[in-house]
């Protein structure tokens, strides 16, 4: 058996195999199963990746509490919050695009994976201009910090794994995005449907994932100390 | 190379050409180039470790100056570790063997087990950049706050080669845990399966839950250098003992993901050259679990003497000695099953034993760095480095050769010469030794790891291990002659030369491309050698 | 198992899902300007830790997966939990027997 591209015969049932069933597998069945099982030990790999940041932010926030208070009170609770909204509404189209493919629906998935792509890229506008008015204030960490704020240096930490976590997360999504592009641009053409949708289906889970961390980050970043009365501005 | 043995349907055959190659899907092709690509990098590493131990040969730093010596000792770190040691056996004997010892026809995602490859090419590429660009002079362990604000080399471009790297890594574990978990044949439950592919397995996990946190480390030692983000800056409040933490939270489990394999491959080899079961079979199958688990729980004991609680360090202190015992049951077991097996004295038993040897003084040595009062005096010193030397190099290496003879045949359809192979184990026994067991005797007597001048006292040992370095290289550079030689004139090698058990035996030496040329169903226990004499679990 | 027998979770469930999402986002900000003292963390992470949960458990599907896909879930973030909480007991417990050389 020379030629690799050849599908071989399916098992049991003797049925006609599906053209996207690859060689290795026995069934479709098997192929969702193990793509769906690869797909979440990568996110185990993605929690873990987050999980270092995560540390960090644990430790100097014990260590640091008013910096950190006074750092978080710099953030734009509004477009925060407004971001969560964002991803939340994105992690519905997705789902519902999932969906449309394993109930056939081309119209479907095109219209909710065209949804998510452009929550997706709210999303990241809302982030730009939140970097750039950090950028404006002078609390972008580095030789033009404002070393006038009270506990510079530690706010100079707050800001260094608000600059790492969110940048670390806004390029997950731009990936995310850049997937969903290839996974339109396939639903377009027709390849999914209930006889095949995997590609979706581990996309939407990578996608979901994003929209968790995001869930993590926002009160850990933003609502620091709200309810306190001062607010830095 | 139409002078390689093969059938018109082996692996080896068509479709031939570079392309054919580079673009492969097949398992078996991708254990080849990564064979191909962890030697060269071995023989990197290995020049690195020359040029340590030429200086080491007089008391004054007399050959390279200080900065160059701490390139050196950096280098032959990380490319030894993240480029050799690490996806050696996994990613060669692993790939080619993991789907035939299971019963299928490949790996979960080819493709992606491609991509494991060129990942690893492209964090080679970059990591050698650094080597031409600056160099590196951290020390493997990038400890900051040096790496971050003082170092004047290629700390940088160095972080990114290894963080891209460590993709590699984690997609190579994701793919052989989907592997066990979902592809194996019927009959083929998990305690019928090879005792190696219990070891990829718990070495697999490890891959995947520890290496994403160095990934991210070595990424905020790039940021905080390259951005001046502030992440472990002491002025700004940062602290160092942070870094260590995250570092060694992977690189501590990084040395079972080393060594877990290799006991993975004694296993192997232990059964067939003793033609019996494993002895208690089941143990070795849990304490590679064990070993994975407990692995994660020991990382503080290189933070003994870095000002972390002591607290932690009792505690740390513990855990390390209990990931010591599922070491040991396998040891046990290992000996075991050759006492009054029926052993058959070719070259496979010669790395066998020398792993045990070694491998025992290596685990037991680290039983010394385990007690935190010890430790304060040990720590840092060529102790250490004597300790995980017998380890890697007496212990993983050791298997590494031994399975890549033990399964040569089954991998290029040649035989291979025995005798030059027996010669090669019993030069690399005795030079290793003659290299690393001074080390343990200057590290007690003081001797400080990476210093490239000591006091005249410690001559003669630095002497007695650099002939041993020497020794040593004879003994590794002898496979690279016969094993090459065996392509072009080996005797053609029959399925099962060594007549042992197991899945990857019934086929062809070497396989057919799509592994077997019907479904293998599986019936009996691992290692049957003795039906009916011998009590089996599965 | 064939493809056919995938479960197709009904549009009303991702509709609900994402409406007690929205309302738990806004009980996070509730939440965190009201002071609970030290429950502050507690509370917003365990809001957080809820919506995580329902977007795992409904959006990605994961109850209708295969047992040892839920394994591999919660060993993820079990595993989290090691690093956090090794690495706390060195930072939290240097008041109590202290630092070596101090």
């Amino acid at each position: 058996m020379a030629s690799s591209s050849t599908p071989l015969e399916t098992g049991a049932q003797g049925h006609a195999h599906n053209p996207n069933l690859q060689h290795h597998f026995y069934s479709m069945s098997q192929q969702l199963e193990a793509s769906t099982l690869g797909m979440w030990v990568f996110l185990v790999t993605e929690i873990m990746f987050f999980g270092g940041m995560f540390m960090a932010y644990i430790v100097y926030r014990i260590t640091y509490p008013e910096a950190w208070v006074l750092g978080s009170h710099h953030l734009n609770v509004g477009l925060g919050a407004l971001n969560t909204g964002v991803l939340i509404c994105s992690s519905l189209t997705m789902a519902l695009a999932v969906r449309s493919a394993q109930v056939s629906s081309r119209k479907g998935q095109i219209v909710n994976l065209i949804l998510t792509i452009v929550f997706g890229a709210t999303f990241l506008v809302v982030k730009f201009f939140e970097y750039k008015e950090k950028f404006e204030h002078h609390l972008v960490p580095g030789p033009h910090f404002d070393m006038t704020l009270p506990d510079a240096g530690q706010q100079q930490l707050f800001f260094s794994l608000y600059f790492m976590l969110t940048g670390v997360h806004a390029a997950h999504m731009i990936v995310g995005i850049g997937l969903m592009l290839v996974i339109l641009t396939m639903a377009i053409r027709g390849r999914f449907s209930s006889e095949y949708y995997t590609p979706v289906e581990i996309s939407g889970l990578y996608w979901h994932f994003v929209d968790i961390v995001w869930i993590f980050l926002f009160p850990l970043l933003y609502l620091l100390g709200a309810h306190l009365a001062a607010h830095g501005g | 190379m139409s002078d390689v043995a093969h059938t018109q349907d082996s692996y080896l055959g068509p479709p031939y050409g570079l392309g054919a190659w580079l673009l492969t899907k097949d398992h078996k092709r991708i254990a080849i180039l990564y064979l191909i690509s962890i030697t060269i990098f071995f023989a990197v590493g290995a020049m690195f470790a020359a040029g340590i131990r030429l200086e080491l040969l007089t008391p004054k730093g007399d050959l390279w100056t200080s900065d160059t010596y701490n390139k050196l000792f950096t280098l032959h770190g990380v490319v030894m570790i993240f480029f050799f040691l690490v996806p050696s056996i996994p990613a060669v004997l692993g790939n080619f063997l993991l789907p035939i010892m299971i019963g299928a026809k490949d790996l979960a995602f080819p493709r992606i087990n491609l991509l494991s490859w060129y990942i690893y090419i492209a964090g080679a590429i970059i990591t050698l950049t650094a080597v031409f660009t600056g160099g590196l002079d951290t020390g493997w362990t990038f400890y900051v706050p040096y790496s971050t604000l003082s170092s004047h080399t290629a700390v940088t471009t160095a972080a990114v080669g290894v963080f891209i790297t460590g993709f590699s890594s984690i997609l190579t574990g994701l793919n052989f845990i989907v592997t066990v978990h979902r592809m194996r044949a019927p009959g083929m439950t998990w305690f019928r399966l090879p005792l190696f592919v219990w070891a990829m397995y718990a070495t697999s996990l490890q891959m995947i839950l520890g290496t994403p946190v160095i990934a991210i480390t070595v990424l905020l030692v790039a940021a905080e250098r390259f951005l001046h983000l502030g992440f472990f800056d002491p002025s700004l409040g940062g602290d160092p003992v942070l870094f260590q933490h995250l570092f060694w939270f992977y690189s501590h489990p990084a040395v079972y993901i080393m060594v877990l394999p290799g006991m993975g491959v004694i296993s192997e080899l232990v059964a067939a050259v003793s033609r019996k079961q494993v002895f208690g079979y089941s143990f070795v199958a849990f304490s590679s679990l064990a070993i994975a688990l407990i692995g994660f729980l020991v990382w503080g004991h290189h933070l003994f003497v870095s000002s972390q609680s002591i607290y932690a360090g009792l505690v740390f202190s513990i855990l390390t000695m209990l990931v010591a015992i599922p070491s040991a049951v396998k040891t046990f077991n290992w000996t075991a099953t050759m006492y009054k097996g029926a052993v058959t004295w070719d070259s496979s038993v010669y790395w066998v034993i020398g792993f045990l040897g070694l491998f025992t003084i290596g685990g037991l040595t680290g039983l010394f760095l385990a007690a935190m009062g010890m430790d304060i005096h040990l720590s840092d010193s060529y102790f250490v480095i004597a300790h995980f030397h017998y380890i890697m190099v007496g212990g993983s290496l050791m298997a590494y050769l031994g399975g890549l003879h033990f399964w040569w045949p089954k991998m290029t359809g040649r035989m291979f010469n025995d005798t030059l192979a027996k010669a090669s184990a019993v030069l690399v026994f005795i030079g290793f030794n003659l290299t690393f067991f001074p080390q343990f005797v200057l590290g007690y007597m003081g001797m400080p790891r990476r210093y490239h001048a000591y006091p005249d006292e410690f001559q003669v040992l630095n002497v007695l291990s650099t002939a041993g370095a020497g020794v040593l290289a004879v003994g590794y550079l002898l496979p690279a002659f016969y094993l090459t030689y065996s392509l072009f004139k080996g005797a053609k090698a029959p399925a099962n030369p060594w007549g042992a058990k197991g899945l990857e035996w019934t086929v062809p030496s070497p396989p057919p491309t799509f592994n077997f040329e019907s479904d293998p169903v599986v019936n009996e226990p691992a290692y049957n050698y003795n039906p009916g004499r011998e009590v089996h679990v599965g | 198992m064939s493809e056919h027998e995938h479960i197709v979770t009904p549009t009303g469930t991702y509709v609900a899902t994402f409406v007690a999402l929205l309302i738990l986002t806004a009980l996070t900000y509730l939440a965190a300007i009201h002071d609970f003292g030290w429950m502050n963390t507690p509370i917003a992470l365990a809001i957080a830790l809820l919506k995580a949960s329902f977007v795992v458990i409904f959006f990605m599907g994961v109850r209708y997966n295969t047992p040892l896909t839920k394994v591999v879930v919660i060993t993820g973030f079990c595993w989290l939990f090691i690093l956090f909480g090794l690495t706390l007991n060195d930072y939290l417990t240097r008041p109590w027997l202290g630092v070596p050389g101090r």
